[in-house]
């Protein structure tokens, strides 16, 4: 740093070479980095591809933003996928912010949870991307998003006991997909031989035991679902010593009209047991859910999804700057009308609706503002957290320029036009920003 | 809140123990709900540093929370492999060199303007300070192309001082934004004073300004060395031997699979280190955040 000059009384013109000496490296930054560029990429996104310039091309850069009109056209996708952006992300960031500020005044070990919750804005969208791509992967059991996904739908509709079989003889007709029908029909005091092959030894449930002989009893009609197969082959239709039952099949018992009237569990060694039957003809059925597929899990990073994944992604980065920002406008608020509020009897969801969320209303929309700009301008999250096969389905307008500029295409022209675009975008913002500023001077 | 100071005191209720109790008994699904949010919020994180430390077979055949069945699989040797691996660590040296001198210059030629606009008195300087809030949401992708231009005729493509000079540049709007709002709330007398005793600009910025602008000045400085710590997109354009740790991982992004071994502890290295900044300094990152946002 230079030595100060000596402290004579500055003139006018001193005066203003002082302000020249703090202002200059700022304007020249500015000038430089900011102005010329904005100036020139407005002149260039009318100019042809190439070139310092190129050759005038009129509006065709951005003609090429909405012809054609379809969502093939990549950079329409991804005005289309920033629309999504702007339509979700601020309301629920907002929503999310204001629910954890409010609820978090409540308890004691608030700084402790708003640090969690904010620690996500500490780190780069290219780790958080990474972070992500290890949650959303597709195997339920490698993907902790999924894994949550098939524990919840087990517990719901759990998977079935097998996943392939056919029948062993034609008695037993239809398929896994629609379900296993024998077509003989019972009575009380029957026996329903329900066979089955082509399941592979691992597939066959590790409780398995010999199958049972299953024996007529009176009134009840019995069965048994086994593996009708052993080393060797083994007679169909029959159950042999060292073919296996098959636990947990779910039997259903249908009448002559085809419903359903009774279902039963197989045992360890695959019997089951209809007791006290009314007379009638039935028939047994194995039904498609003994062979439900289990979860695969949701192609979360896949082309249909990844928008979603993305802004979940985006969401848990973002709310704890909403929630921390809400929470000092919460507690700058003059707290007698809450208390004066709540002494008048309103519940404390009246307090929140009534008192509350129209006090903040401001800091609200600063929030609501922050995040429509930021998610505008998003980038680093989908390039780090998409992959390159769903890149194109998760474009969005700030990633879609730096593609068509410096992903491999060079098209400085498009590329300018779309920087254009996105600023266009985000200049009512500016001019909210100038409004403010010039109302608070 | 200071000006909520009731006229008259009343005495409060004394809390019996009973009722201490029965008010924590009250607020129990709540405290439950938070505390199972949070955990929720870790989870991704915690999952990434379990990764990292997992071999990569392991982490290929199966989810990283088995790592608490079994926890003997847990190694260092991702971590080991990485710091002798010449292209981290040097990403690493051109991150810090890019955030540390990113900062220093934003500092520096942000609190002169902040000054400047706050306190000198000039023609043009309402109309100035405008053009200064305007150029506060001008994308960065306005700038890409042009610049990517001029870089090339003089020479500092791929140059960390390159890299260093966009992100001072596209910093200074929020830099002089907010030293320029906390400055112009300083007192004034003390300022007019030190007029008076006959120091003149230069002194009365180093010695007056600076050090009571420091506050203001750590929230900047913290906010931009996490601002270019974890920069993407200006390194990706600007830079091609030189790559900080975000670029130097993003190339390695597709092979997901088969690096993970590499990536997922690089990552958590790049994210330990804006971690520990802002733990360390969260009231001043919280502070400038506020500044920024709500005025």
């Amino acid at each position: 740093m230079a030595a100060p000059p000596p402290p004579a009384e500055p003139g006018r013109f001193g005066r203003y070479a002082v302000t020249v000496v703090f202002l200059t490296p700022a304007l020249l930054l500015l000038g430089a980095w900011m102005a010329y560029p904005v100036v020139y990429t407005v002149i260039r996104s009318f100019f042809g591809q190439t070139g310092y310039l190129g050759h005038w091309v009129g509006f065709d850069n951005y003609k090429t933003l909405f012809v054609p009109f379809t969502l093939s056209n990549p950079l329409l996708n991804a005005i289309k996928n920033n629309l999504i952006w702007v339509a979700v992300v601020p309301a629920f960031v907002t929503a999310i912010g204001l629910i954890f500020a409010v609820l978090t005044e409540r308890v004691r070990w608030a700084v402790a949870f708003k640090l969690v919750v904010f620690l996500p804005m500490a780190i780069s969208a290219l780790a958080t991307g990474v972070t992500w791509r290890i949650m959303y992967q597709q195997d339920p059991s490698l993907g902790a998003v999924n894994a949550l996904v098939r524990s919840i739908r087990d517990a719901v509709t759990p998977p079935g006991v097998l996943q392939d079989a056919s029948p062993s003889t034609p008695a037993l007709q239809g398929s896994p997909q629609t379900g296993l029908t024998l077509k003989t029909l019972l009575h009380p005091g029957s026996v329903a031989r329900l066979g089955l092959t082509a399941i592979p030894p691992d597939a066959v449930p590790s409780s398995a035991k010999q199958a049972a002989q299953p024996a007529s009893k009176s009134g009840d009609i019995v069965g048994v679902v086994w593996r009708d197969f052993k080393p060797g082959g083994g007679k169909p239709g029959v159950v042999e010593k060292g073919e296996q039952g098959l636990p947990g099949v779910s039997v259903q018992l249908k009448s002559s009209d085809g419903k359903v009237v009774k279902t039963a569990k197989s045992g360890a060694d695959g019997s089951f047991d209809f007791s006290n039957m009314p007379q009638g003809s039935y028939q047994a059925a194995i039904g498609a859910s003994s062979f439900a597929k289990p979860f695969a899990g949701w192609g979360w990073l896949g082309p249909n999804l990844i928008t979603w994944s993305l802004i979940i992604a985006y969401i848990w980065i973002w709310a704890g700057f909403a929630m921390v920002v809400i929470a000092a406008g919460l507690s700058a608020m003059p707290r007698d009308v809450l208390e004066a509020a709540r002494t008048d009897g309103a519940t404390e969801l009246q307090v929140f609706r009534r008192v509350t969320v129209p006090l903040l209303a401001p800091v609200l929309s600063v929030v609501f503002i922050t995040m429509i700009i930021n998610v505008l301008k998003i980038f680093d999250l989908v390039f780090a957290l998409a992959p390159q096969s769903s890149q194109t389905d998760a474009n969005v307008i700030a990633l879609a320029m730096w593609r068509v500029a410096f992903g491999g295409q060079n098209d400085f022209g498009t590329g300018s036009a779309i920087a254009v675009f996105l600023f266009l975008l985000v200049i009512p913002v500016l001019a909210l920003n100038i409004r403010r500023f010039r109302r608070d001077v | 809140m200071a000006a909520a100071a009731p006229a008259i005191e009343v005495p409060a209720p004394r809390d019996t123990v009973a009722a201490k109790v029965l008010r924590g008994v009250a607020k129990a699904p709540l405290q439950i709900f938070l505390a199972a949010l949070g955990l929720l919020w870790l989870v991704p994180t915690f999952g990434l540093f379990i990764t990292s430390i997992l071999p990569v077979q392991s982490v290929a055949s199966e989810g990283w929370w088995q790592f608490f069945t079994h926890p003997s699989r847990v190694t260092w040797s991702n971590y080991d492999a990485l710091f002798h691996n010449s292209g981290l660590t040097d990403a690493l040296k051109t991150t810090a060199y890019i955030a540390v001198g990113n900062t220093l210059l934003i500092v520096v030629i942000g609190a002169m303007a902040g000054y400047a606009f706050a306190w000198l008195d000039f023609p043009g300087r309402d109309w100035l300070f405008i053009g200064v809030i305007g150029l506060l949401v001008v994308p960065i992708q306005m700038a890409l192309i042009p610049m990517f231009k001029l870089y090339d005729i003089f020479g500092i493509f791929d140059t960390v001082i390159g890299i260093i000079l966009f992100h001072a540049a596209f910093g200074l709007p929020f830099a002089i934004f907010l030293l320029r709002n906390f400055f112009i709330g300083l007192p004034k007398d003390i300022l007019e004073s030190a007029r008076i005793d006959g120091a003149n600009e230069f002194i009365i910025f180093l010695r007056l300004i600076l050090p009571l602008g420091l506050p203001a000045i750590a929230s900047l400085a913290i906010f931009q060395f996490l601002w270019t710590w974890n920069d993407l997109l200006v390194a990706l354009v600007f830079g091609q031997n030189v790559q900080p740790i975000t670029v130097w991982i993003a190339g390695q992004l597709r092979e997901f699979g088969t690096s993970i071994d590499i990536i997922a502890p690089a990552s958590f290295i790049s994210l330990i280190v804006p971690l520990l900044v802002f733990l360390a300094f969260q009231r001043y990152f919280v502070q400038g955040l506020l500044a920024g946002s709500v005025k």
